[in-house]
């Protein structure tokens, strides 16, 4: 079970916007983390706590098709997105990043900023503590439920390779 | 259940019978690319997760093109990489010095992408190999370096928007007004996770180049692939070209489409996205005449053979306006080499063209015609954003290469009726 509170962004939050292309010459996840989401919420970044979810519009994370992206709100330990709709590229890197997110237009249009909720990934039930209201998210599917829990797409692959050289 | 084309290429990839809607599954791929953008991020993830070898040396494609011939140290530090990549690696096709081009269009041209393939490759316009009736996917660079060491990625199967073209094409009018009408109904948003299928009467006469420009220009409507079926066209387009047998995966006759979009080609004009969004699309004829300081014909949807052909066609025997700068690159050295054989290139240059090696040039503000601030051009290119093609103050009118020939002539933004 995942829980934090809710920060609320709207339609279109554009990976540029997620992280700016001025942080990623260097390739530094703890600075990304520092500078995630600075010019649509300038005080996000300071005060997110671990756990906490990044509930928006739709199509999130379009723009440039950068990995950086999902990696930037992972390392600021953001547990989970919740959007209407996410862009088609975003979706691919976050579970390869091992970003956990969540289609859910319910939730996405009803939680208010700051709300405390708790969103169990099995199932995709996302409750909301404060308005006392419970929202049936797509539930994750379990190929990419695994692909998140090994660390994202490349440490899978590191491990398979790690087996193989085994057997 | 019967299924879509590409329903069918992915079950037939992971080893099912069917792959239905919203599902992942992990598939086989047959060829995997990548570029001079995305190649430095591949080659890092590929020894990041402990790459040694690549799953086939022959199904990897890795090509410079949008920084070539080098322009600068970063490029050419990077394309060393590539080829020194490409070299321990045993990479069988190579595409360097002479024979660098756009890679999705010397992909298509050598017959390197099959009917019936699945292909991933980390640049967006991947999706042009839809042409040849494949299922092609433009994905991050770590979905490719993982495909590089397994030759495996996985997948969401899409539903598919069937795309009927019909009507015969008028005067002036081409592959890159279709497209952009597309654009126009569907919106940037419009195929999202989709994949656009086209078909109709209409496809018996659009030739691989014209199915390259629709298929690449699919992505510009949110979708994630845009497929051609494996006619007869295609079949003729092959003989001689393809590099492995292939096998054609079409569509079932009940197969299910979320959307069925038909574009009558007798009723459209030559078509311009203006600034500075490819969707917002009008007639030329009634989009202004701003005058334009540059045009650039070139890109893997519109420095084709055939573009050539029809820019030469308007600008032979005339000068090209004193004010502007009329860039013509050929997408490969075949289509150089073809134009000068015909004596297209004769053509353009005497018309005042400037004739550039082939790559993507100006395409996306790398190299060989980047606008300064204030600059007006129209481009045979796909995406005309803030800043695409140099200064954000600058300005990009989209068109197919009438439109852009014609207002090479006239110095401002005119259709080709008026020449
Ligand atoms: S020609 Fe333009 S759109 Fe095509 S691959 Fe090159 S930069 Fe991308």
């Amino acid at each position: 079970m995942l829980t934090g509170r809710a920060w609320t962004f709207g339609d279109h939050v554009d990976s540029d916007a997620i992280i700016a292309a001025r942080y990623l010459v260097h390739n530094d996840s703890h600075l990304w983390a520092k500078h995630v989401l600075e010019d649509l919420r300038p005080e996000f970044a300071g005060q997110v706590g671990f756990g906490d979810f990044i509930v928006a519009g739709r199509n999130f994370g379009c723009g440039s098709a950068r990995e950086q992206a999902p990696l930037a709100l992972k390392a600021a330990g953001v547990g989970a997105v919740i959007a209407v709709s996410f862009a088609r590229l975003f979706f691919r890197n976050a579970f390869n990043m091992g970003l956990l997110i969540f289609e859910c237009p319910q939730a996405a249009r009803a939680v208010h900023d700051h709300d405390r909720l708790d969103l169990d990934p099995y199932s995709g039930l996302i409750r909301d503590l404060d308005q006392d209201n419970t929202f049936q998210a797509q539930p994750v599917d379990p190929y990419l439920a695994r692909l998140v829990s090994q660390g994202g797409l490349l440490r899978k692959v590191a491990r398979e390779l790690q087996d193989s050289y085994k057997g | 259940m019967a299924q879509t084309q590409s329903q069918k290429i992915l079950a037939a990839h992971c080893g099912q019978d069917q792959a239905r809607p919203g599902e992942i599954v992990e598939a086989q791929v047959d060829l995997v690319m990548a570029n001079d953008v995305s190649a430095p991020l591949v080659i890092r993830a590929f020894h990041q997760a402990g790459g040694l070898q690549v799953f086939n040396p022959q199904r990897v494609v890795m090509v410079a093109d949008h920084f070539t011939p080098n322009k600068d140290l970063a490029a050419a530090q990077t394309a060393r990489q590539m080829s020194e990549f490409a070299s321990q690696h045993g990479l069988g096709q190579r595409f360097e010095g002479a024979q660098a081009g756009v890679a999705h269009s010397l992909i298509c041209e050598q017959g390197l992408a099959l009917p019936g393939e699945l292909i991933i490759g980390a640049d967006s316009r991947a999706c042009t190999y839809g042409a040849l009736g494949a299922l092609a996917v433009g994905v991050g660079s770590s979905d490719v370096a993982a495909a590089l060491i397994t030759g495996r990625a996985w997948f969401k199967v899409p539903q598919s928007i069937r795309v009927v073209l019909t009507g015969h094409l008028p005067p002036w009018v081409g592959a890159k007004d279709l497209g952009l009408e597309m654009l126009r109904r569907l919106g940037p948003e419009g195929a999202h996770y989709q994949s656009l299928e086209f078909h109709g009467p209409l496809l018996a006469g659009l030739d691989l180049e014209a199915r390259q420009c629709l298929a690449s220009m699919s992505v510009d409507t949110g979708a994630k692939a845009g497929l051609f079926p494996a006619d007869q066209v295609c079949a003729g387009y092959l003989e001689g070209r393809a590099r492995r047998p292939w096998r054609a995966l079409g569509p079932d006759d009940q197969a299910e489409y979320s959307q069925v979009l038909e574009i009558d080609a007798s009723r459209l004009e030559p078509l311009v996205a203006r600034p500075h969004s490819p969707h917002d699309v009008a007639p030329a004829s009634q989009a202004g005449r701003e005058p334009v300081d540059q045009v650039f014909i070139g890109s893997c949807t519109g420095g084709l053979l055939s573009d050539l052909r029809v820019a030469a066609g308007l600008l032979a025997g005339r000068r090209v306006h004193p004010r502007v700068r009329l860039m013509v690159i050929p997408a490969t050295p075949s289509i150089l080499l073809a134009a000068l054989r015909e004596g297209l290139a004769e053509t353009l240059l005497e018309a005042g063209a400037i004739l550039g090696p082939p790559s993507c040039g100006p395409c996306a503000g790398g190299h060989l015609g980047v606008l300064a601030a204030g600059e007006v051009a129209v481009s045979t290119s796909n995406r005309n954003f803030v800043g695409r093609m140099g200064h954000p103050k600058s300005r990009v009118y989209l068109a197919g290469p009438a439109v852009a020939a014609a207002s090479a002539l006239a110095g401002r933004l005119a259709g080709p009726e008026e020449i």
